[in-house]
């Protein structure tokens, strides 16, 4: 079922329509909510707060709905179905950086401190980041967290699709330690007709949608589940991606520097006008702020 | 022709019972400020996970650029649509675009996690032409230089044959004296290239302040989640940038105890109703057109402050500046010009962290003591370096009686 590609092969992937990244599927239908991704996410990630082993182990802290923070990469948490005639057995999911096709945060960010990798990981570089938190108030899954806490080199935090490991061929931690083999890491395309040989062969136990193959553009992370998502934590969300409605305007209003410009000349036509129409009178004043 | 086409350094003391307020407030905002430098944001502000942006983004950052709007707004009706009639204002108008776009810098520091790479926009390699940020950030860096060339020549009339250097530095005084006659003769020839720039690069970053949030259609109340967003931060700036004109001219008179420009500021308040007319006309189609309208009744605090800052603090002022009789009296004018830059002070902060839902959210963002001591601290220095540049450089018109002297 892993279906890992190589190292070359991941490097062919162009980043540009990098739909053919690779990607994880979740199927929510057979996690068990035993943290054990939690455990692992937190080990590789060392320059993250050590958690003890004791935190890990403590399942009641699936009674409160958590999200990531500026220590934690990814969460799992417990949801029931709310409809109360439905079936009462709960619903575990796992959440981290959707890792989007079009990501948000990267069209956001005004230094460019986040890419697109071929193997379809979202990056962020603290060296580049100035701050400013935008990435965070634009992210449609509220994922980026950040170090408050940190007086003089805050970061923001979010997975990394552990992408030191996938490039060099490995499988993300989270998805290695999961007993249960809830996530698949592959080709995105691939686990695609996975999920939907799934739908398809188990009809009355899926909610037969894919959560991630078209919202907001596309996400690297794939979900299946049994309950409708909004009731996992899942937003519900369109498909058209959020930078494709800030990137329209901001490539029309600069088309050529066309509108700039006409906005220029213009504005000197009706400056040329308005005091070509006064010199028959007085010299124009065009020594700016001078009032004498 | 009339008195109020010179300017000269005012001769009021500096120092009075509210100038002292004023730095006391000050001190207390930068106590503030510095203590998050050193101790974290975490340690001043209630921003989180959920709300990224706070109070100093929606006050000190948008509004205060909405606010200085007055400088491009004044330099196109004198310079471009040639209205003499408003010389006495420009300077004023200029100095305080001049004041607010460097203070919004200031504040935008306290709020950057990493303020020591506020330069980095600037750098080519980290371009990012898909960031409205970014087009925002740059606008308003050309732009700031552009208004410090616009006060040049207050600088130079002030001191073209009056340069006096102490000390051994006497030696360069005219050198320095001559540079001045330069840069006056030679920014005489070009300064219309940056009135026009300056208009320009106003309306770029002003509408694109407002194209900011449209990347979170998921997040924004629909209330205020519009594509024509931009075009409502463009119009409502400009509409402000008039009434900030007199208040600031209203309230300056008062405290150097002048009489109010009455003959600028009521002809000046004639073209308000027509430009917050655009404005409002875009925000009421764009809701017809949209059906947001529905969510009109609904009780949330989104809906509260569009009732607040749109249907109170908007639509309020406006009639009143169609009215004649406001227009003449200074109270009333006063009244109306404060409520309209209180509602776009309240526009902004709605649009960046009221109207903003968190698609988690757990518990509300309030605003922490320190953050408001903050914002009001830069609102009080802001005034206090004001009244220090018009103690010693020409800005203010000359008083009536003193005309004849010069």
């Amino acid at each position: 079922m892993f279906l890992l590609g190589s190292k070359a092969q991941a490097e062919d992937y162009s980043a540009q329509h990098r739909t053919d990244g690779f990607g994880v599927l979740v199927d929510t239908t057979l996690c068990v909510g035993c943290r054990s991704c939690e455990q692992a996410c937190s080990e590789v990630n060392t320059d993250l707060p050590r958690k003890t082993l004791a935190h890990f182990k403590d399942l009641s802290i699936l009674e409160e709905k958590r999200r990531m923070d500026f220590s934690t990469y990814t969460v799992v948490n417990r949801y029931y179905n709310t409809i109360p005639e439905a079936d009462q057995q709960p619903v575990f999911a796992k959440f981290q950086c959707m890792h989007c096709l079009r990501p948000a945060c990267k069209s956001a960010c005004i230094v460019g401190a986040f890419s697109s990798e071929s193997t379809g990981a979202v990056q962020y570089d603290s060296w580049k980041c100035i701050g400013c938190r935008y990435c965070m108030a634009a992210c449609p899954f509220q994922v980026p967290a950040y170090e408050y806490r940190n007086a003089f080199t805050p970061k923001v935090r979010k997975c990394t699709f552990c992408q030191p490991r996938i490039s060099a061929g490995e499988l993300p931690a989270c998805v290695q330690a999961c007993p249960m083999e809830v996530m698949t890491f592959g080709p995105r395309e691939e686990l695609l007709s996975d999920a939907r040989a799934k739908l398809a062969a188990h009809p009355e136990r899926y909610v037969q949608h894919i959560y991630g193959e078209s919202e907001v553009g596309g996400t690297s992370w794939l979900y299946l589940s049994s309950i409708p998502f909004e009731q996992i934590g899942l937003p519900k969300l369109g498909y058209h991606p959020t930078p494709g409605y800030t990137e329209p305007i901001q490539h029309a209003i600069f088309k050529y520097f066309l509108p700039p410009l006409g906005l220029y000349s213009l504005l000197g036509g009706l400056m040329w006008f308005f005091n070509k129409r006064q010199k028959k009178t007085k010299t124009p004043d065009f020594r700016g702020l001078h009032t004498s | 022709m009339s008195a109020h086409e010179n300017a000269a350094p005012i001769d009021t003391p500096f120092f009075t019972r509210g100038v002292l307020l004023l730095c006391a407030v000050m001190v207390t905002g930068i106590g503030f400020g510095l203590y998050r430098m050193l101790f974290s944001l975490a340690a001043v502000t209630n921003l989180n996970d959920q709300y990224p942006l706070g109070l100093w983004i929606g006050i000190d950052v948008a509004s205060g650029v909405a606010l200085a709007a007055g400088g491009f707004t004044t330099g196109a009706l004198v310079y471009i649509f040639n209205r003499e009639h408003f010389h006495a204002i420009i300077r004023p108008a200029l100095l305080t675009a001049m004041f607010g776009y460097t203070f919004v810098a200031i504040g935008l520091l306290f709020d950057l996690g990493r303020w020591y790479n506020v330069w980095h926009p600037v750098i080519p390699f980290m371009w990012q032409g898909n960031s409205v940020l970014f087009e925002v950030g740059i606008c308003v860096v050309i732009y700031l230089n552009v208004l410090y060339i616009e006060f040049v020549p207050i600088v130079t009339e002030r001191f073209i044959g009056r340069v006096n250097l102490p000390g051994f530095l006497a030696r360069l005084n005219d050198p320095v004296d001559l540079l001045l006659r330069f840069m006056d003769y030679f920014l005489g020839k070009i300064m219309f290239l940056f009135i026009i720039a300056g208009v320009v690069l106003s309306c770029l970053h002003q509408s694109s302040l407002g194209t900011l949030m449209v990347i979170a259609p998921y997040k924004l109340h629909p209330l205020y989640f519009s594509l024509l967003s931009p075009l409502f931060f463009l119009s409502s700036a400009m509409a402000v940038g008039f009434p900030m004109v007199i208040f600031e001219s209203l309230l300056a008179a008062r405290s150097f105890g002048r009489k109010p420009e009455m003959h600028v500021l009521t002809p000046l308040a004639r073209y308000i109703p027509w430009i917050m007319g655009i404005y409002i006309a875009l925000k009421i189609g764009d809701m017809l057109y949209r059906g947001t309208y529905v969510y009109l009744f609904e009780n949330t605090l989104p809906v509260g402050m569009f009732w607040l800052e749109f249907g109170l603090l908007t639509m309020l002022p406006f009639f009143l500046f169609l009215s004649p009789d406001v227009r003449r009296s200074p109270g009333w004018l006063f009244t109306a010009a404060l409520m309209y830059i209180c509602g776009v002070i309240l526009n902004r902060s709605t649009v960046f962290f009221i109207a903003y839902q968190p698609v988690y959210g757990e518990n509300a963002y309030i605003p922490a003591l320190g953050e408001f001591a903050l914002t009001i601290g830069l609102i009080a220095a802001l005034m206090l370096v004001y009244r220090i540049f018009v103690t010693l450089l020409p800005v203010l018109p000359l008083k009536e009686a003193e005309h004849g002297e010069h």
